[in-house]
């Protein structure tokens, strides 16, 4: 992730991240807000537009609403709906219920794990569209031959929330994207899944010379993952400051970024003025919560990565090195901080109750949930004590997530029973007889061949020794045998 | 009330030719240039009524977007019965695979 | 049907009638009579099975409900599950809703009996039902005139006498100016109190559902029947109906009106002198009466002209060929659209979405639409002032009395005139209805309109009960 921008140029970006609500129904209606069901299933007159039918609007996505404003730090206020109107064949009354100049939430802010801070302009509700499939031809939109439309998600809620133009990097745009997915699923309002389309981000970008007013925005659509919006980005800017510095200027238009051809393209829409007459819904009545909801709503919001990250890092004395504070971020991300906190609570020491989950529990993730917190952290400590070397341990990690069961007794199935002293200086006396180039190059300083030595040893003795004990066996030996000399 | 009485001068402008064209264009209908001109006409006459109020002083009331005072009208998440489909397909003039069929859309929007 | 609805619906549930009795002679007055136009489609088999239904719970001695076996008319831009809907247009034509409009289940709910839905202007736009992608309808007391509009299929029904009671809606006077050019009573029922769920929309902060009747008593039964909150319509209100049906017999004594005189002056000499009798008949039944100027009525048919076109230009975008109704066929699916919209709108249609549109688009919104709506606070302002000095208030509902088919064709904005009376009470959302009170020199009916603070519909209908049993003679219908 680096922005490949000339000396002198700075990159302006403001994210709108469109993410569907995890309510049990639709904005307006009662059709199930649900994914990848038969088409057109999920559709009643209301989300279908028919005519005669009327909105009502669902408690739940206006409170999962609320706590997406709470947890930006957004104040609350009162709202209207707005219709947007515009033609498009997967929107059913051929316009949107939105909201325009008075949204639910406004002026909030996002601190990244960096400590910088996103300004967040507002966070409205409003309603998703259907889904157009472009069958033949290219395939590709204008050269296929026909559309097919699927009303399902129509209606499906969605809070809009607009950034400010505070983003300078793409990859503080990436660590942007995800802090607010890591909100969005801890507080309960979204799943945040990009690739099902919950959670979905255009990027306005511009580029500057640097202390120079913002220059022209494009907008770019289509970025499913947060790997093509930094590409997205790196090479809008780029465009942007050939364009410019070949002596041409930026046109505000809206661009398709195209995956496999790692470009942005204009799309090219007929030269038409966004026109789209918004006016308020009269079919809705304002929202005006009072200060007893926006408490109750504040009140049962889950605690937020950064708290959550917070209460990790505390368990360091406040001071964890960079490396355990990006597995501090994965671990909150992938919702494990309660393991990692669990197993410290039961007395497992906290630099490898993180790493162990970080990394060997995070990547069987699905099987986290019934992890024996328990087992996990007497297993912890009886690697922290050397009983287990770091390979043993995994492997019996490996299996205390697949079956559960006592640490103790899977290790002493896998054989990995610790040796007694004698057996080890046997083995290791023997291993070293056979190796004597290495055995000079260690005794001469070379630090590199120990690992040589002590993966012989692991293998004379099938993983059972413990690698500790073994590294020191290997330094008493070497004292011993300059002692000699 | 004077119904069919002298209209009073109004500073709104006229509405010409183009601004029709282009709220028809807004509106997705085409109009032939005989209706261009009737229409422009017919409207122009009826903005030219209606601004009236373009010059009416009534001061700063707040604009009256609905009759009722409610707020806060909500319904709890709750499933409700769904359409069948195929009586809802059944009604649009093409569908295909479960869907509605439309012709190719030559830009993307939304 | 010579027979009102209170009298028919007492018979049936005493099974002193049978409802099929009275179905049968419903649908042979249309059969024989509705050269006038006033019906899109006749139900007669679905009315008959209805009836039978009726007769049958009555035989097992159950009630059918207040309205046992009344037939009524449905305007036709009201949602009947599986019977066309298609608000006289073109686009709609052949659209069978998969739903009941509320009021439709709640009638159905009361034992009524849906014998047809009747012809109106285009979306409902208009009045004089001239609008009508399947031509015009006559008014019964005279075939060379509208019947008004947009319920003027639902007016004329009920003063041909095919039903006591129909269902329009009322965007601007769409019920009341229809009545009382056709000599027969509507009520715009307060904002809110009848769902409009179901009722295919024109402006949606102004459209109401409401009765039309052969007597006021009737009107008050049937609207006590499609009353009431509905979950499905955020818009309507909660609490109790007001008690309307008691209330018409109720005496009037010291009931302070106000007699506006905006909705005297501008009216012809005629009608003018029927308004100015029906206050002094108020007078004589003990009510205060005085005189009112409410200046603001006269700025009401602008603002309302930009108000309505503006919702309705986005109310009927969704008409696109897409998903129901009439599609044209193009290689594109914007050609596609507007091919579809240009052959299935009509003229009255596509001018009001033009203007509507022009109003809300940019460069023009705060100028018209936002002003417009200003205006419209300045309105129901003016109606508060007055109810802080009177209880109701009394005018004419329309300038003329009928006018001949034709004659406003070619002049939107003499047409849109004769909504001028009407158009404050769904600016402010407050209940207005229209009684006959006597007619012109040529026996043409007029009809006096009472006004009543939001929620005083009780007040409306003693009123209006009063002018009923005061009014001159009725003419039959020619
Ligand atoms: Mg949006
Ligand atoms: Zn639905």
């Amino acid at each position: 992730m680096t922005d490949r921008l000339p000396e002198g140029w700075e990159l302006v970006v403001g994210l709108e991240v469109h993410c569907e609500l995890a309510t049990a129904t639709k904005l307006f209606c009662g059709c199930p807000n649900a994914f990848g069901e038969e088409p057109n299933t999920n559709v009643c007159p209301v989300c279908l537009g028919l005519p005669g039918s009327l909105p009502v609007l669902n408690r739940r996505a206006v409170e999962l609403a609320m706590r997406i404003g709470v947890a930006l730090r957004c104040s609350i206020e009162p709202s209207v709906f707005h219709r947007k109107n515009y033609f498009y064949p997967d929107m059913p009354k051929d316009f949107q219920i939105s909201q325009y100049d008075a949204p639910i939430n406004r002026g909030g802010r996002l601190e990244l794990p960096d400590g910088s801070v996103i300004g967040v302009e507002r966070a409205h509700l409003e309603e998703d569209t259907g889904k157009t499939t472009h069958v033949g031809g290219t395939g590709r939109i204008g050269g296929a031959d026909y559309a097919l439309v699927d009303y399902n998600r129509s209606g499906v809620p969605l809070v809009e929330i607009v950034s400010a133009p505070d983003i300078r990097s793409s990859a503080q745009a990436h660590a942007y994207a995800s802090e607010l997915r890591a909100i969005l699923v801890a507080s309960g309002a979204s799943d945040g899944r990009m690739e099902e389309g919950s959670m979905r981000v255009d990027a306005n970008v511009s580029v500057r010379r640097t202390g120079e007013p913002f220059g022209t925005r494009c907008e770019i659509k289509n970025l499913n993952s947060l790997r093509s919006l930094v590409r997205a980005i790196e090479h809008e800017a780029a465009r942007q400051v050939a364009l410019v510095q070949a002596g041409g200027t930026v046109v505000q238009e809206t661009r398709h970024w195209d995956e496999g051809e790692g470009r942005t393209l204009s799309m090219r829409s007929k030269e038409e003025a966004n026109d789209y007459r918004y006016f308020p819904e009269p079919d809705l009545v304002p929202l005006a919560p009072d200060e007893r909801w926006r408490s109750e709503v504040a009140a049962s919001l889950p605690p937020l990565p950064a708290g959550r990250r917070a209460v990790l890092a505390g368990l360091f004395g406040g001071s964890p090195t960079q490396a355990q504070l990006d597995q501090i971020r994965s671990v909150v991300t992938s919702d494990l901080d309660r393991v990692v906190a669990g197993a410290v609570a039961k007395g497992a020491p906290a630099a490898l109750a993180l790493a162990r989950t970080a990394n060997e529990v995070a990547a069987n993730a699905e099987r986290a949930a019934d992890l024996d917190l328990d087992g996990f952290s007497r297993l912890l400590l009886l690697e922290a004590g050397g009983e287990l070397g770091a390979t043993q341990a995994k492997a019996v990690l490996s299996e205390l997530l697949e079956r559960g069961g006592d640490p103790t007794a899977i290790a002493k199935s896998m054989g990995f029973e610790s040796m007694d002293e004698g057996e080890l200086r046997e083995v290791v006396a023997r291993v070293v007889a056979e190796l004597p180039e290495e055995w000079d190059k260690f005794l001469a300083g070379d630090s590199k061949v120990q690992g040589a030595l002590i993966g012989a040893v692991m293998r004379a003795t099938s993983n059972s020794a413990n690698g500790k004990a073994v590294t020191e066996e290997l330094a008493r030996m070497r004292s011993e045998a300059r002692g000699a000399s | 009330m004077s119904p069919g009485g002298a209209l009073p001068p109004h500073s709104v402008p006229a509405l010409g030719p183009e601004q029709v064209a282009h709220v028809a264009r807004l509106a997705r209908l085409e109009l032939s240039p005989e209706e261009l001109e009737r229409y422009t006409e017919q409207l122009d006459a009826v903005l030219a009524y209606a601004a009236e109020i373009a010059d009416l002083d009534i001061g700063d009331l707040e604009p009256m977007s609905h009759p009722l005072p409610l707020s806060n009208v909500l319904r709890d998440d709750h499933v409700a019965a769904c359409l069948d489909r195929d009586s809802v397909l059944a009604a649009a003039p093409a569908a295909e695979d479960h869907r509605f069929r439309v012709p190719r859309l030559l830009s993307e929007e939304g | 049907m010579s027979d009102l609805a209170l009298q028919i619906a007492a018979d049936v549930r005493a099974g002193r009638r049978s409802a099929r009795e009275v179905v049968e002679e419903s649908l042979s007055l249309i059969a024989t009579g509705d050269d006038i136009h006033a019906f899109l489609e006749v139900l007669a088999d679905e009315a008959l099975a209805r009836a039978d239904a009726i007769d049958r719970s009555v035989a097992d001695g159950e009630d059918p409900g207040p309205l046992a076996g009344v037939p009524i008319a449905l305007k036709d831009n009201l949602c009947t599950r599986g019977i066309p809907t298609t608000c006289s247009s073109r686009i709609l034509a052949g659209w069978r809703p998969p739903y009941d409009a509320t009021v439709v289940e709640r009638l159905r709910d009361a034992g009524a009996v849906l014998v047809g839905k009747t012809n109106m202007d285009e979306f409902a736009m208009g009045s004089s039902t001239e609008n009508s992608c399947s031509g015009p309808t006559l008014n019964p007391r005279d075939r060379g005139r509208v019947p008004g509009g947009s319920s003027g299929g639902s007016a004329a029904s009920v003063a041909a006498g095919f039903v006591p009671l129909a269902l329009g809606s009322d965007t601007g006077g769409s019920i009341r100016q229809p009545a009382a050019l056709c000599g027969v009573v509507g009520v715009k029922p307060t904002y809110g109190l009848v769902s409009r769920y179901g009722l295919v929309a024109f402006a949606s902060s102004l459209d109401q559902i409401g009765p039309l009747g052969a007597s006021v008593a009737d009107a008050a039964l049937c609207l006590e029947v499609i009353a009431g909150h509905d979950a499905r319509d955020t818009t309507s209100l909660e609490g109790p109906v007001p008690d309307m049906l008691a209330a018409v017999e109720r005496p009037v004594r010291g009931l302070r009106v106000g007699l506006v005189t905006e909705l005297v002056e501008g009216t012809s000499p005629e009608v003018a002198a029927r308004v100015r009798e029906s206050a002094e008949a108020l007078a004589g039944a003990g009510c205060a009466v005085e005189e009112v100027s409410i200046p603001q009525f006269r700025y009401g048919l602008s603002a309302y002209y930009l108000i309505a076109p503006a919702e309705a230009s986005s109310n009927l975008a969704r008409f696109d060929g897409v998903r129901y109704g009439l599609r044209v066929d193009a290689s594109d699916a914007e050609a596609m659209n507007v091919a579809t919209r240009t052959a299935g709108f009509g003229p009255e249609v596509k001018r009001r979405i033009m203007l509507g549109t022009y109003a809300l688009s940019a460069g023009y919104y705060d100028e018209y639409y936002a002003k417009a709506q200003r205006v419209r606070r300045w309105v129901a302002n003016g109606f508060a002032d007055a109810y802080a000095k009177f209880d109701a208030l009394l005018g004419a509902t329309t300038p003329t009395t009928a006018f001949a088919l034709g004659e406003h064709s070619e002049d939107p904005l003499a047409m849109y005139r004769s909504d001028t009376c009407t158009v404050p009470a769904n600016l402010s959302g407050d209940p207005a209805m229209s009684v006959p009170f006597g007619t012109d020199a040529g026996g043409l009916p007029v009809g006096v309109q009472v006004f009543a603070p939001a929620l005083g519909e009780d007040v409306m209908f003693a009123l209006a009960g009063a002018l009923e049993r005061s009014a001159p003679t009725k003419e039959p219908p020619r």
